[in-house]
């Protein structure tokens, strides 16, 4: 090896070290700040101390919204791959003139219900239903937006399933729903666990909707709660934030975990087509 | 078990194509029959519209006597082996297996029990507790199966059952599923594209095309007496020489050289006819030297088929040579490039008028007529 390429190789894998610092640094902020006395913006090793963690566990409203979060999680995926797998399957088999064209209409319609742009009029919607400050109101909101993305991926899924199971278990008895209960939703299952995990995720980080739904403190989810978390000079409280962002990440680390081992993309074995 | 009767049948899709065209078909109860015809004939249309997978346009289908036309599939009491076996790939064998009759509510044990037992019939016994994707083609074959005769329904309809296996397994799974038919004696429909498969396992089988049936009968009467130029291309491994003749009073006159008119065809043809000649490569005899009544020609290709060998002989006629293929037994096998004059054995000759490409005389057996179908009725 000359020294040219020697240098060369170096200079390839100090690039590497600092851009994997660079990402690296926000993630050794969020485990070492909660656990520092005086955490600044500045990422170091702290002085240890359950100080910041003590403090959170006190505030009335912090634990519980992470069970907020928890339950417009759960409520939304329910809905949406309940519903979304329904509808998905419809879709994969019924032909219908313009599906296509419904389906990506949707979509594209979709990224509105949850964005800035139609948060007004989902507003008054809202009120005229009478469900301000309710959590079923920014599950319905959530969902309606959640759901297209939802049923495309599944539709995916479903229209790569053989007809064939299906007919046989046709021929066998079975009806729609026992069709779809006991053949397809178990083959397209690693489709739907995508859609859990990806819509469980969305509402987790969701913090607009929310925000403007919810009126009363402790029906926020922690998204909600996290801006809340100020001093009383009005600076934002890092200790607090940085102890309760830990806390907000870990379910969702934990659930893709659980999730990769128990729903991982596997093989099905089928005949070759 | 159960006879099926199709009267009338028609299935046309949206654009008017017709798969099923006005079709009358009888299978007798316990029979093995088989559904042939080259792609696109409207075979496997007419085998989902027995099972109920296609609502057919007009017609009627019996089953056992009852008119199923209008019923789902579910309630006809029949099983259906797909052509990619349709197996579960998230339940194990035994799963797969039991699942029909976990549809018709059989308890846990009951069915399970069912399910072993028939799985050790097709010597599954081993392989309960596998998923279909750690089975060999064979097996997922037969546990297909297993799950399709576990709930003794009346009729069994297998679509294209072999094509998924090589052809060594092919061989084994013809006379293993003649056998299990036999057993079981349930009324089976099968479809294939292959001849062979057709002649070596059916009771009777009905060759179809273009949505109609062209000849239906035993392996045996479709063989030897195709009922149209189109049967008798279809049928056979080697196919059959057809040759455009001309009626010369009693004689025949087939590619400039005259021979005499078979027997059958007396008082069928007028003089001046145009007819087709059509002889099995099996049964023509090649001479090496000019004999009366042969065709001469010259060896163009001999291939080798294990214990004969197929001979490729070209007969100068006209403007373009007719190609004659006979096949000669081991050993005596011409040089390419040699003459050669070929004569039919007496009695295998049949004749199609040019016009619509149908025997000249009857078929041994006759396709049934609509009498025959009153005998059913009042036979029940």
């Amino acid at each position: 090896m000359t020294a040219g390429q020697w240098l060369r190789r170096v200079g390839f894998y100090v690039l590497i070290v600092l851009i994997a610092a660079f990402l690296a640094l926000p993630v050794l902020w969020l485990v070492f700040a909660p656990f520092d006395r005086t955490p600044t913006l500045a990422t170091s090793l702290p002085s240890w101390t359950l100080h910041n963690f003590a403090t959170l566990a006190q505030n009335p409203y912090a634990l519980r919204s992470l069970g907020n979060s928890v339950l417009l999680a759960a409520a939304t995926m329910v809905l949406v791959t309940g519903l979304g797998a329904v509808a998905a399957y419809a879709l994969s088999r019924v032909r219908i003139p313009g599906r296509d064209g419904l389906l990506y209409g949707l979509l594209l319609l979709s990224s509105i219900v949850t964005g800035t742009a139609a948060m007004v009029p989902i507003f008054l919607l809202i009120f005229q239903l009478n469900l301000i400050d309710s959590q079923l109101g920014v599950v319905l909101v959530l969902s309606g937006g959640l759901l297209p993305a939802a049923i495309f991926i599944m539709k995916d899924f479903m229209d790569t399933t053989p007809r064939s199971y299906e007919e046989s278990a046709r021929v066998f008895g079975a009806g729609p729903l026992r069709i779809l209960r006991d053949v397809v939703v178990p083959v397209v299952r690693p489709g739907i666990a995508t859609c859990a995990v990806w819509t469980v995720v969305n509402v987790w980080g969701n913090f607009l909707t929310p925000f403007i739904l919810l009126r009363s403190p402790e029906k926020s989810p922690a998204a909600v709660v996290l801006y809340t978390f100020y001093t009383e000079g009005g600076q934002p409280n890092l200790g607090l934030i940085s102890a309760f962002s830990l806390l907000y990440s870990v379910p969702v680390v934990a659930m893709y975990l659980f999730v990769n081992r128990r729903y991982g993309f596997r093989f099905h074995g089928g005949i070759k087509r | 078990m159960a006879d099926i009767v199709l009267s009338r049948l028609v299935k046309e899709y949206a654009g008017g194509v017709r798969a099923v065209d006005g079709l009358d078909l009888s299978i007798a109860d316990g029979e093995f029959f088989a559904l042939l015809g080259p792609s696109g004939c409207g075979k496997t249309t007419l085998l989902r519209s027995i099972a109920g997978l296609e609502t057919v346009t007009s017609g009627r289908i019996e089953i056992g006597g009852n008119d199923v036309t209008a019923l789902q599939p579910g309630a006809r009491d029949l099983a259906m082996v797909f052509q990619d076996y349709a197996l579960f790939p998230h339940m194990t064998v035994r799963d797969n297996i039991a699942y029909p009759l976990k549809i018709k509510k059989v308890a846990k044990v009951e069915r399970h029990g069912t399910a072993d037992e028939t799985a050790e019939g097709l010597s599954l016994g081993g392989l309960l507790l596998r998923r279909p994707g750690q089975l060999s083609g064979g097996q997922q074959q037969r546990a297909a199966l297993a799950r399709a005769v576990a709930s003794r329904p009346r009729v069994l309809l297998l679509d294209e059952p072999l094509s998924n296996l090589d052809a060594r397994l092919r061989l084994e799974a013809r006379t293993f599923l003649k056998r299990l038919q036999r057993e079981l004696a349930v009324t089976t429909v099968f479809v294939t594209h292959d001849q062979a498969e057709a002649l070596a396992m059916s009771d009777r089988m009905a060759v179809m095309e273009a949505g109609r049936i062209r000849q239906v009968g035993t392996p045996s009467a479709v063989f030897h007496r195709p009922a149209s130029t189109f049967v008798a291309s279809f049928i056979g491994s080697t196919p059959t020489n057809l040759i455009d003749a001309v009626v010369d009073r009693d004689t025949l006159t087939v590619a400039g050289v005259v021979v005499p008119l078979p027997a059958e065809a007396l008082g069928e043809v007028r003089d001046g006819e145009e007819l087709v000649f059509a002889v099995r490569p099996e049964y023509l005899r090649l001479h090496p030297e000019a004999v009366p009544g042969g065709l001469p020609g010259t060896v163009a290709v001999v291939e080798n088929m294990g214990v004969s060998s197929l001979v490729s002989l070209e007969v100068a006629y006209g403007a373009a040579p007719v190609t004659v293929q006979v096949t000669v037994p081991e050993g005596e096998e011409p040089e390419p490039g040699t003459r050669g004059w070929v004569v039919a054995e007496a009695g295998r000759v049949l004749l199609y008028r040019r016009g619509d490409g149908l025997l000249v005389g009857s078929p041994a057996e006759p396709a049934p007529e609509p009498g025959a179908d009153a005998a059913v009725s009042a036979g029940r």
